[in-house]
């Protein structure tokens, strides 16, 4: 992965770095998932822990900082490390974001358990929520394997889920105008899909940090901004059942 | 005397034993002593001559091959010292991965690369295998803690998979760990199922049933004497039955498909082949519709791993539904394409219909079961909202990945991309 140095211990503090990286990541993976579980089966026991288990990733993200600077401090590295370091100071932050999100996610729970909500939306929900954990599954595979030429699917996929994204949105305000009863769950609902859309740019985020730590470019940058939803006016009737 | 006795005993016992132990042998070179005989016609005494040689030849104490045997336990033995990890390795039929201090991956085997993918010597297994979990099952059995430790660990995309993982260290101060696999996914994806199954089927075949036993309670009361109703009736209840069946079909397929998400590999598929028997099967509905069927194949051999008949599945579904909701347009194209330029070489198949399209805030959303753009036009076309469903199971089979174009009133494309061998 990184060249040899001729001080051993630094290798061993960036590969203690990128270990640390690895172990948030599948922190926030374990924490959007089970934030999600706990949505579609109305489960508030789940949800607390996941509201629990955020600490761990503040934690985490404030131990790298510190070790990276401390390194930056000791080592003075160059290049590849500096990218590296730096890097990861990126990544923890983004991955600290993503249990922000998924722990948002899951204050909702209660909210939303009240109303049951027809099921086909949970099953929007949770497809969105599967196409965001796949992105945040691969990017950190990447991490992992720092093969970056897979790096493209990404961005496909960001594209479907902001297309996923926009449709739920409609549906949610759909769901709304037929009964005013929806809209305190329903809002709720709105925010958990944006907050798993935002899980989903965090990881694009991830995914362009770990380009430069490995090529030293940034990723060429076009990003077309998919999600439409600043657009979706519904008609102002009621519409006919 | 009585000693006497038992010594003779003793020799005699084990001259029995080996002229036993070596019956097959000692006839077969009498018979062939006799055939020598009969054929060449040599003396008798030579023949007798033989036959007492050979008897004499068996009743000699055998040391030579006591000897040989034990030679080949103490080399088996020592083979199983000197025997490579690595063939031991590949023998165990679970996931295994040999690494070392640092949790860096010494030997992953054939099953490991199959089931995560992306695995290579040098990479570090905490990078890789980030729940919790693992990382926690990591730790304890590097730091010493313990010898062997058990986790069950699951992989939710993309596919669901459970596991039970367990690590140790292998040998005395070896410095290697072992991790291995043990598949649990079935057991776990049954439960999943059955619970699913019941939620989505349930609904979906109570609508039919409903409007069946509604019938059924108007033709015993109020449309009792009335042939021309009752015919009406049966012809809608024989509908209803028709599109449980249907359902049932669907639904037995997808969890058909569910219960085994990995295809096994080595098996090659002739694309041109398998299209052009899914047009000829179509063939029949897309005349009563009035869609005529165009080809557009590139040249060249179009074999991608797979299995035949869930790819035939695919197509069989795509078409069908082009030639039914793109009816309006009057063609449906089916064009086969090498595509080497992306990071994944291979071979896209579109089919394009020129029907009414899909809005766009459904294209998202059709893969999902029981998702319909339109149910009306849905239930007149008599789908049951599975046929995509079933379609994008195959696909994460195959690693391949279906796309959807589509302009209100321009009509659809759905491409599906396979990645060559």
């Amino acid at each position: 992965m990184q060249s040899v140095h001729i001080v051993s211990a630094y290798d061993e503090e960036l590969k203690y770095l990128s270990k640390r990286i690895a172990a948030m990541g599948g922190h926030a993976e374990r924490m959007v998932e089970q934030a999600i579980t706990a949505l579609v089966n109305a489960d508030p026991g789940l949800a607390q822990k996941v509201i629990r288990d955020d600490v761990v990733l503040d934690e985490g993200q404030r131990e790298i900082d510190d070790k990276a600077i401390v390194i930056i401090a000791k080592r003075q590295p160059m290049a590849t490390d500096l990218r590296e370091i730096v890097g990861a100071i990126r990544i923890s932050a983004d991955l600290e974001r993503v249990g922000d999100l998924g722990k948002n996610v899951a204050k909702r729970v209660a909210a939303v358990i009240d109303g049951r909500q027809p099921t086909s939306l949970f099953r929007g929900l949770e497809a969105l929520a599967d196409l965001a954990l796949t992105q945040l599954k691969e990017v950190l595979d990447v991490y992992a394997s720092r093969s970056v030429e897979k790096i493209g699917f990404v961005r496909d996929r960001d594209d479907q889920i902001d297309a996923m994204y926009t449709s739920l949105f409609r549906e949610l305000l759909t769901y709304m105008m037929e009964d005013p009863r929806n809209i305190t769950p329903c809002t709720h609902l709105l925010f958990c899909a944006k907050n798993i859309e935002r899980i989903g740019d965090h990881a694009t985020n991830i995914a362009e940090t770990i380009y430069y730590i490995v090529t030293g470019d940034q990723m060429p940058a076009e990003r077309p901004k998919g999600d439409k939803t600043d657009k979706i006016v519904l008609p102002g009737t009621l519409p006919v059942k | 005397m009585a000693e006497l006795n038992a010594e003779h005993k003793g020799t005699v016992q084990p001259a029995a034993a080996r002229l036993w132990a070596n019956r097959w042998l000692l006839a077969a070179g009498i018979v062939a002593v006799l055939a020598v005989h009969g054929l060449a016609g040599a003396s008798a005494y030579v023949v007798l001559a033989a036959i007492v040689l050979l008897l004499a030849a068996a009743l000699l104490p055998s040391g030579g091959a006591r000897q040989s045997i034990e030679d080949a336990a103490a080399m088996e033995a020592g083979g199983l010292q000197r025997l490579s990890g690595e063939y031991l390795a590949a023998a165990v039929a679970d996931p295994l991965i040999i690494f070392d201090r640092t949790a860096t991956i010494v030997h992953a085997n054939a099953a490991a690369f199959a089931a995560f993918g992306g695995l290579a010597p040098g990479m570090s297994l905490s990078l890789k295998f980030r729940a919790p979990e693992m990382q926690a099952l990591l730790d304890s059995v590097l730091s010493g803690t313990v010898a062997s430790e058990i986790v069950d660990y699951t992989e939710k995309l993309p596919v669901e998979r459970a596991y039970r993982v367990s690590a140790s260290s292998v040998g005395h101060a070896t410095d290697l760990y072992v991790l291995v696999f043990k598949d649990q996914s079935e057991a776990r994806r049954i439960d999943r199922m059955r619970a699913d199954f019941i939620a989505n089927a349930s609904h979906e075949l109570r609508t039919p049933l409903a409007s069946i036993s509604g019938f059924i309670e108007t033709l015993r009361g109020p449309a009792r004497g009335d042939p021309a109703a009752r015919d009406q009736f049966l012809q809608i209840m024989q509908n209803q039955t028709g599109r449980m069946a249907r359902l049932i079909d669907d639904l037995l397929s997808l969890s058909r498909l569910e219960m085994k998400p990995y295809l096994k590999p080595g098996t090659e598929v002739d694309l041109r082949q398998t299209i052009d028997s899914v047009i000829d099967s179509l063939a029949p509905l897309a005349r009563e519709n009035g869609v005529a069927i165009e080809r557009d194949f590139v040249d060249g051999p179009l074999d991608v791993p797979g299995d035949r008949d869930e790819l035939f599945q695919v197509f069989e579904n795509l078409l069908e539904n082009a030639c039914k909701y793109g009816q309006s347009g009057g063609r449906v194209t089916v064009s086969i394409e090498r595509d080497g330029t992306g990071p994944e070489p291979g071979i896209d198949v579109t089919i394009r219909d020129y029907g009414p399209g899909i809005p766009e805030e459904h294209i998202p959303r059709i893969t999902e079961r029981f998702y319909r753009v339109d149910v009306e036009s849905s239930r007149t076309q008599k789908g049951t909202g599975l046929g995509l469903s079933i379609v994008k199971h195959i696909l994460t089979r195959h690693n391949a990945r279906l796309s959807i174009k589509s302009e209100v009133g321009k009509g659809a494309a759905f491409s599906v991309h396979l990645p060559a061998a």
